[in-house]
C-alpha cells in the first residue's frame, strides 16, 4: 500500500534537440528520463536537466509564468511555452520532444538568434503616434479599446512567427508577430500612422504573403487570434482603417 | 512602392477571379458534358458551332484569360515560398510567364479565327450552318 499523502511520480522521457556552435556542425537529439509530477510543466523537466543532469543545456527562461515570453520552443512539433506546457497534458507514454523553435538562426541547444524577429518587429512602429496632445488624457471608449484588445495580449515569444511555413522559407516576410503589433497600433483610436503601417505592411513581403495556414492561431500561447488580426490588417489594407 | 500595389492587386484579383471562375466553369461544364448528349456529344461541330457565337466567344476569352492569370499567379506564389535558390526561382517564373502568354495568344487566336467550316470537309463533321458544298 502506498503511504498516504504521496504524490505518484512518473518518469518522462525528454528527447532534446542539443547544438554547441563550438564543437558540433550540426543538431543533434540526446535523450534524458526525468522523475516528474503531473502537475510539473516542461520547463520544470528542462530544469531538472540542467541542475541534476547536464549542467550544459542551454535554454532561454526569464519570469516561467508564461509573461516574458523567453521560453518559446517546439514541443512535440508544436511551438508552445515550456512554463505553460503541463506534463499532464502530454502523452509520456511516449518521449517528449523538445526543440529550439524553426526559422531563425540557432544559436545553442534550445536558443535562437531572435534579432530578425525583433527587427521585423521595430520596422512596423510598434508605438504609439499622436500629434494630438490633450491637456489630461486621451480618450477612448470601450468599444474603441476592445477593438484592438486580443492584439495588446502578445508577449513577443516568436511561437507564432516561427510556426509560420512561410517565415520558414523566406526570412524575408515581416511575420505574424509584427503584423499583430501593427493592427495593435492600427485599430488604436488615438494613433495617427496607421497609413503608414498599412503602407509598410502593404510591401511585397507584407500581409499579402499570409497564406491562412492558421499556424499562427494555433501557437500563440496567450490565444491570440492572430490569422483573424492579420485578415483585419488586410482588410484594412484594400478598404481603410474601420475602427 | 510600385511593387506594394502589385501585391495587393493580385490577392485582390485572386479573389474575385476565384468566384468568376466558379460560375464560369460550371456553366462550361455544364453546357459540354451534361446537355443534350452530354460529352458523347463533342466533336468539332459541336466546338466549332459555339466558337461562331460571339456569346461563346467571349465567355471562352474571359474564361481562357481568368483561369491561365489565376493559375499562373498561383504558381508565382508557390514558387516564392518554396523555391529558395534566386537563380532556379528566376528561371522557373520566366518559364511560368512565357508558357501563360503563349497559352493566352494561341487560345485567343483560336477563339477568334477558328473557321467553322474548313473547305473540302464532310457536310456531317460540320455545324448544321456550314453551306452545302
Amino acid at each position: 500500500m502506498s503511504e498516504l499523502g504521496v504524490v505518484q511520480s512518473f518518469t518522462v522521457t525528454f528527447i532534446v534537440r542539443r547544438f554547441n556552435p563550438e564543437t558540433d556542425t550540426e543538431p543533434y537529439w540526446q535523450d534524458f528520463d526525468v522523475e516528474m509530477f503531473s502537475t510539473d510543466r516542461v520547463l520544470d523537466g528542462l530544469h531538472k536537466i540542467k541542475w541534476d543532469q547536464d549542467g550544459s543545456l542551454s535554454f532561454r527562461r526569464s519570469c516561467a509564468h508564461g509573461i516574458c515570453g523567453s521560453d518559446a520552443m517546439r514541443i512535440n512539433g508544436r511551438n508552445r511555452l515550456a512554463c505553460k506546457t503541463l506534463i499532464k497534458d502530454l502523452d509520456i507514454s511516449k518521449p517528449v520532444y523538445v526543440e529550439a523553435i524553426k526559422g531563425l538562426p540557432l544559436e545553442k541547444d534550445l536558443i535562437v538568434d531572435m534579432e530578425p524577429f525583433f527587427a521585423a518587429y521595430r520596422e512596423v512602429q510598434p508605438f504609439l503616434q499622436s500629434t494630438s496632445k490633450p491637456k489630461k488624457e486621451h480618450h477612448q471608449t470601450i468599444e474603441q479599446r476592445e477593438r484592438f484588445d486580443d492584439t495588446t495580449k502578445c508577449i513577443l515569444c516568436a511561437a507564432c512567427t516561427t510556426s509560420c511555413p512561410v517565415f520558414w522559407t523566406d526570412g524575408q516576410y515581416f511575420g505574424p508577430a509584427a503584423i499583430v503589433s501593427a493592427h495593435r497600433f492600427i485599430f488604436d483610436s488615438r494613433d495617427e500612422a496607421s497609413q503608414v503601417r498599412l503602407d509598410i505592411l502593404n510591401s511585397k513581403e507584407g500581409v499579402w504573403r499570409c497564406r491562412t495556414t492558421f499556424n499562427c492561431t494555433e501557437a500563440c500561447p496567450r490565444g491570440i487570434e492572430v490569422t483573424k488580426a492579420i485578415a483585419e490588417v488586410k482588410q484594412a489594407a484594400i478598404s481603410g482603417v474601420r475602427r | 512602392m510600385k511593387t506594394l500595389r502589385l501585391e495587393r492587386l493580385g490577392w485582390i484579383f485572386m479573389r474575385l477571379s476565384g468566384v468568376v471562375l466558379i460560375a464560369l466553369i460550371f456553366t462550361h461544364l455544364t453546357v459540354n458534358l451534361m446537355q443534350d448528349g452530354g460529352v458523347k456529344a463533342i466533336d468539332f461541330a459541336f466546338v466549332a458551332g459555339k466558337l461562331a457565337n460571339p456569346f461563346w466567344q467571349w465567355f471562352d476569352t474571359a474564361l481562357l484569360w481568368l483561369a491561365l492569370i489565376h493559375g499562373t499567379n498561383g504558381m508565382r506564389v508557390v514558387i516564392q515560398d518554396y523555391v529558395l535558390r534566386p537563380r532556379l526561382r528566376k528561371v522557373l517564373l520566366t518559364l511560368l510567364a512565357v508558357s501563360t502568354v503563349t497559352l493566352i495568344v494561341l487560345g485567343t487566336l483560336v477563339i477568334f479565327t477558328l473557321d467553322p467550316c474548313p473547305a473540302g470537309t464532310p457536310a456531317d463533321l460540320l455545324p448544321s450552318f456550314c453551306p452545302a458544298v
